[in-house]
């Protein structure tokens, strides 16, 4: 059990024993700190292959910068990160260098941003913007570069014909498509998304929910999604950590998180729900 | 605690849920009081064996299903789970093996549609089959085979279901409920507001679990739309105690 989980009431969890798969990420008592402000408290996180784990809180609860950590962007003050990489099980990547977790990143953790002008080059093509993560994992082969760029683009239900358009001349809802193709394009172990679809019309966040949902149904991507929408939670998320000034203050199945959140901040959170 | 009399019509197979002083509380932080569901709950369940549970409204029935399949988390007591793996405490099982079990082997079959934006009725029903490794095209020609089954008409099986009546939802939902062949079934009132054809399609399809050993327990509202399946009652309320499988304490 996570020691930063203060449960009001209902019993202890167990450790899992039919879960057998080691967990794909294990973070352990990541704690920062900007000046005066504790953004992050000894948070614990634990991901299994093939799980969507969803973070709610509000903002400056600290889901973000835990997000950014994940990507190997911000390094944790104190603590351990793992990830279950063929040969690098034993590794620490908060011990990394700024070179190594840029290789790292680039191979095995795939981003979204809430942002695209984060994870995107507006002005190159779309084609381009998702090749860009093939050549640094090695690729030259223009004719291979082109063939894997439209794959991807084609698995994140871009229209391929719009392939060499550039970011710049697309919606954002087409944006964030370009920006997931380049995240799978090299099947990366872990699928990190920052509010995906916020800002996004309804319509359009519906399908872009949709596309991630058939994503993780068909190729079992795992999965770690922030948003400050228990909708976008709701339904994507097999489990829930509900963050607040830095702390996880709980943690459990999606369902029981929404249906019979234990929390004080938790039921507020779920009751305000529109 | 006075727990587990012996059931004198219960079946001989296997026990595959042992529940032992199952409690539920609920915490309600706003209006700083404790709501109490239910104590004290004990029964087994065993393989092939139908529980209609029964009480007054607000006694708790939807609540214990909800519970056992940790929606709701239990304040107190076991629910031991027969897995051939071994025994698994449900009420403190760790959620990724609640996560597991769930896409294995138990099922929670409800009147409720979770809706999911842009899933066609046929995908949705579809989806357990494909998670359990069935190829695509077969998972989709066994999805409509049920959906016929339950008298869904066949314009609306690529249809979305977030737009379907209530009653074409709750069917789409029976279909995609029931698809797999679970070991241990919750069924919170599966009837409700069905018509006759879903209604009898599903009492089948039940009959048919039933007889190939799947364990269930359900509340219903029209509990003589099962009559034929039912095995044992148990009834859930302060005080009142039928054929001395549970207890529960005021």
């Amino acid at each position: 059990m996570n020691s930063s989980v203060s449960m009001t009431s209902g019993l202890e969890r167990q450790p899992p024993c039919l879960m057998l798969a080691s967990p794909i990420l294990t973070i352990r008592g990541a704690e920062k700190s900007f000046g005066d402000v504790r953004a992050l408290r000894g948070v614990d996180v634990t991901v299994y292959p093939g799980e969507v784990l969803g973070i709610v809180g509000e903002s400056g609860s600290g889901k973000s910068t835990l997000l950014r950590m994940m990507n190997l962007e911000e390094m944790s003050d104190r603590g351990t990160y793992h990830l279950d990489l063929p040969g690098r099980e034993d590794l620490d990547l908060f011990t990394l260098d700024r070179f190594s977790r840029r290789m790292l990143r680039a191979h095995h953790i795939g981003i979204v941003y809430q942002n695209p002008h984060l994870g995107l080059r507006m002005n190159n093509t779309s084609s381009g913007n998702v090749a860009e993560r093939l050549l640094m994992a090695g690729e030259r082969n223009f004719a291979v570069l082109r063939a894997k760029a439209k794959e991807s683009l084609d698995a994140s239900e871009f229209p391929t014909a719009r392939m060499d358009a550039r970011p710049s001349e697309l919606s954002g809802g087409m944006q964030q498509r370009v920006q997931l193709a380049k995240a799978i394009a090299l099947e990366p172990a872990l699928l990190l998304l920052d509010e995906p679809t916020t800002g996004l019309d309804v319509s359009v966040q519906a399908l872009v929910l949709d596309t991630l949902k058939r994503l993780q149904r068909e190729r079992q991507i795992t999965m770690v999604i922030v948003s400050h929408d228990l909708g976008v939670i709701r339904t994507m998320a097999d489990r829930v950590m509900v963050m607040r000034n830095g702390e996880v203050v709980e943690q459990g199945l999606a369902d029981q998180i929404f249906q019979d959140p234990q929390h004080e901040y938790t039921q507020q959170l779920v009751h305000a729900k529109l | 605690m006075n727990m587990h009399t012996p059931s004198t019509s219960a079946p001989l197979s296997p026990v595959v849920l042992s529940v032992e002083g199952l409690a539920k509380h609920f915490e309600m932080h706003h209006l700083r009081r404790t709501l109490f569901a239910f104590e004290n709950v004990g029964f087994d369940l065993h393989e092939g064996e139908f529980i209609l549970l029964k009480g007054e409204n607000g006694a708790g029935k939807s609540t214990l299903l909800r519970t056992l399949y940790r929606s709701y988390l239990p304040r107190a007591g076991h629910a031991f789970y027969h897995t051939k793996e071994g025994i698994i405490d449900l009420a403190v099982a760790a959620d990724v093996d609640i996560s597991l079990l769930r896409r294995r082997e138990i099922g929670f079959v409800t009147q409720f549609l979770q809706a999911r934006p842009r899933v066609a009725a046929e995908e949705l029903v579809a989806e357990p089959l494909r998670l359990a490794g069935t190829p695509y095209a077969r998972a989709i020609e066994e999805a409509r085979r049920w959906l016929a089954a339950f008298d869904v008409k066949a314009e609306l099986w690529a249809a979305y279901p977030s737009t379907f009546s209530g009653g074409e939802q709750q069917k789409v939902n029976l279909a995609r409920a029931l698809i797999l062949p679970q070991r241990l079934l919750f069924l919170d009132e599966p009837t409700a507001s069905l018509d006759r054809q879903a209604r009898h399609a599903l009492v089948a399809r039940l009959a048919e679990l039933k007889a190939a050993g799947v364990a269930m327990i359900g509340v219903f509202h029209h509990p003589d739309d099962v009559a034929e399946l039912i095995d044992r009652e148990i009834s859930l309320g302060i005080k009142a105690i039928a054929d001395g499988a549970y207890n529960v304490a005021e």
